[in-house]
Order: structure tokens, then sequence, then C-alpha cells
């Protein structure tokens, strides 16, 4: 009666160290940097030769260039997010679904980096024949954002649609969704290389609040990357 | 003696069905229309978006238009409209509703969101909803 006991406490006891030494452990861990966030969309392995040996590379899906028009009339294109981090979004101003709640999410991201230079919103809009720069204006005006920040893009249909393909969003004109367009609504967090380094549900505060703490990883990822 | 039996069986069936009901979705049919219809643009709390759509939440307008709000609801509206101060105008997609989901939903709005005001009765939200103005 008395070893069982006995063998339960240095059972206990040691179980009890193990436990605390691997807190430890793990506390040193998270304490050093080493959070990075996945890659998404295809990637390609290309082979070249250096010093006689064969390398590697691995080629990531990157957004390719584009140019739309935002709120101000002024162009946008891959020049304005060249060395940033960006969000990017799909809606439409006259949608009755999920877009204010998007937006409202949206707003979130805003006022966390209004102060950021580096960080740049970019929301396209998927019925630009009915979101001219005037809609956009307005709708801009009243949320009370400001241009440098946060672009309001309309353009050419099938350019807008094109790319967000490249953003793996889904987007499509359907005459049975409410306000005759369906589309995701998902944010994507884009790094300074235009590639897409992670998606979230616009909708939902929880997503939201991960994309607001995952930002940083990227910003400070900029200082150890040479690419 | 038998007859008794059979009133109080029937009594007691009443009574059930009728305290059953006080436990069913129909209580929190106002709060399940709000989600269903109304939240999305309106938010969670009533809250509204900026400049873009108006605040339910301690909002004048459910006061100052009380008897404009079912036909709203059923018809939807467009154009400009003062809510605490605050210019909107944004297009609101009307709600093909019955008098009596309307009268919940009314209600669970107007003593919601820190409102509190008066609650409609099932009559004057149909005679509000008989002289809707004629759709646009």
């Amino acid at each position: 009666m008395s070893k069982r006991n006995n063998l339960s406490l240095k059972t206990g006891l040691a179980a009890g160290f193990l436990a605390l030494a691997s807190t430890a452990f793990y506390s040193c861990d998270s304490g050093s940097k080493s959070t990075t966030l996945p890659i998404y969309g295809e990637r390609e392995p290309v082979e070249r030769v250096v010093n006689g040996e064969t390398v590697v590379d691995t080629i990531y899906h990157q957004i390719p260039d584009f140019a739309f028009v935002d709120q101000d009339s002024q162009l946008v294109t891959q020049e304005t997010v060249a060395g940033k981090v960006y969000v990017s979004d799909f809606f439409f101003t006259s949608c009755p679904t999920i877009c204010p709640k998007m937006k409202s999410q949206m707003l979130r991201v805003y006022e966390a980096y209004k102060d950021n230079p580096n960080v740049v919103l970019l929301s396209h809009s998927i019925d630009p024949d009915h979101d001219t720069v005037a809609v956009l204006k307005d709708y801009a005006d009243r949320l009370g954002i400001e241009t440098a920040k946060w672009h309001m893009l309309t353009g050419d249909m099938d350019s807008i649609y094109d790319i967000a393909k490249q953003y793996l969003a889904a987007v499509e004109e359907d005459a049975n969704a409410e306000g005759g367009f369906s589309h995701s609504g998902d944010f994507y967090l884009i790094d300074q290389q235009r590639r897409i380094r992670g998606h979230y549900n616009g909708t939902l505060e929880e997503d939201v609040d991960r994309l607001i703490k995952d930002i940083p990883l990227l910003l400070s990822q900029k200082e150890h990357e040479t690419k | 003696m038998r007859q008794n039996k059979l009133v109080m069986v029937a009594m007691a069936g009443f009574a059930l069905t009728t305290l059953t009901q006080c436990f069913t979705k129909k209580k929190d049919e106002g709060k399940r229309l709000y989600e269903q219809h109304c939240q999305s643009c309106h938010m969670d709390d009533g809250s509204g978006l900026k400049g873009l759509i108006p605040p339910l939440a301690n909002a004048d307008y459910l006061q100052t238009h009380r008897d404009a709000l079912p036909c709203i609801i059923r018809h939807g509206m467009d154009g400009s409209i003062i809510v605490n101060g605050v210019e909107y105008n944004k297009e609101m997609p009307g709600v093909d509703l019955r008098a009596d989901h309307i009268t919940n939903l009314l209600n669970y709005i107007q003593t919601n969101f820190g409102n509190n005001n008066p609650r409609y009765t099932l009559t004057e939200v149909q005679e509000l909803l008989e002289s809707c103005p004629p759709e646009r």
C-alpha cells in the first residue's frame, strides 16, 4: 500500500518535472520569432546550376501586374503596393447580403493600420458598370476613409474577374444571387512579393482578428528577406 | 363522474398546448426575422455602417416615422433620409412579409438595441399596411 503510494508519488513528480521542463522550452521557443505564414497557390520547382551544383528554386504563385482606377480617379497598379503588405477583397456597393458586414470588418483592419504606410487595402468592385468612380467616391466618403490607405477599385469587368481568379477568389455574375452577383466574402493577405499569405472570412470577427494579428508577421519579415 | 374525467383530460390537453406555445420559436420570431432579413446590413447590434447604412440602435427615426415603418419593411425605400442628425442615401430592399411577421419584427426592433418604444398591435400594422404609398 505504502509502496504503491510511493511509486505514484514518484511518477507524479517526474511527470510534473517533465511538464515544467517542456513548458520552459516551449516558452523559449515562442519567445524567438519563428512564426511564419504559409504561401498559397500553385508553385513550381525550377532547377538551376550554381557552381556546378543543381539548386532547386520554388516559384510561388504571384498576383500579376494590374491597373484599376480608385475612388479619386487615380490609377492603382502593382506600383501602388510595391514593397507593401496589402489586404484585398471583392464586393459591390449595392450588395444587399454580406458586403456591409465585410466592410464593417475591413474598417477594423483600416483602423488598426491607419498610421502604418506599409499596409494598404484594395477593395475591387465586381459590378464596375454600376460602381463608377463617382459611386465609389460617395461610398468611401460615407465610410469616412482615406484613399491613400483604402482604394476602392473599378475598371474593366473582365480584368477584375481575371484578377479575382489570381487571388483564388470565387466571384461570378449570377442572376439568381441577391443583387445579381455571387462572391466569396474572403479577405486576402498579400505580401511584399505579391504572394498570397492568408485568406480570412471577411464576415467573421474572429477571422478578421486573426488577419489583424497576421499582418505584423509579414511586416517584420521584410527586413530578413532580400529577394 | 365519467364526464368529469373527460373534461379534465380536455382541460389538461388545452393547458399543455397553451403552455408549450410559450416555448416554441414563435416567441423569438422577431429576433429570428431580424437575423434573417436585417442583420447583414444593420448589424448584430443595430449600429448600421458608418454613413452608409443608418443605425436602428437608439434611432430617432423609429419614433418619428413609426407609422411608416411597416410599409418600409414590406416595400423597401430609397432616397435621402436623416437619422440622428446624419444623412443617409442608400436603397433598402423590401421584404414581402405577412402582417403578423412585420408586427413581431418591428416589436423586436422597437424594444431592443437600446430602443424603448411602444409596441405595435397586429391590427395597427394591418391598417398601416393597407395605406402604403403606391409601389415605385
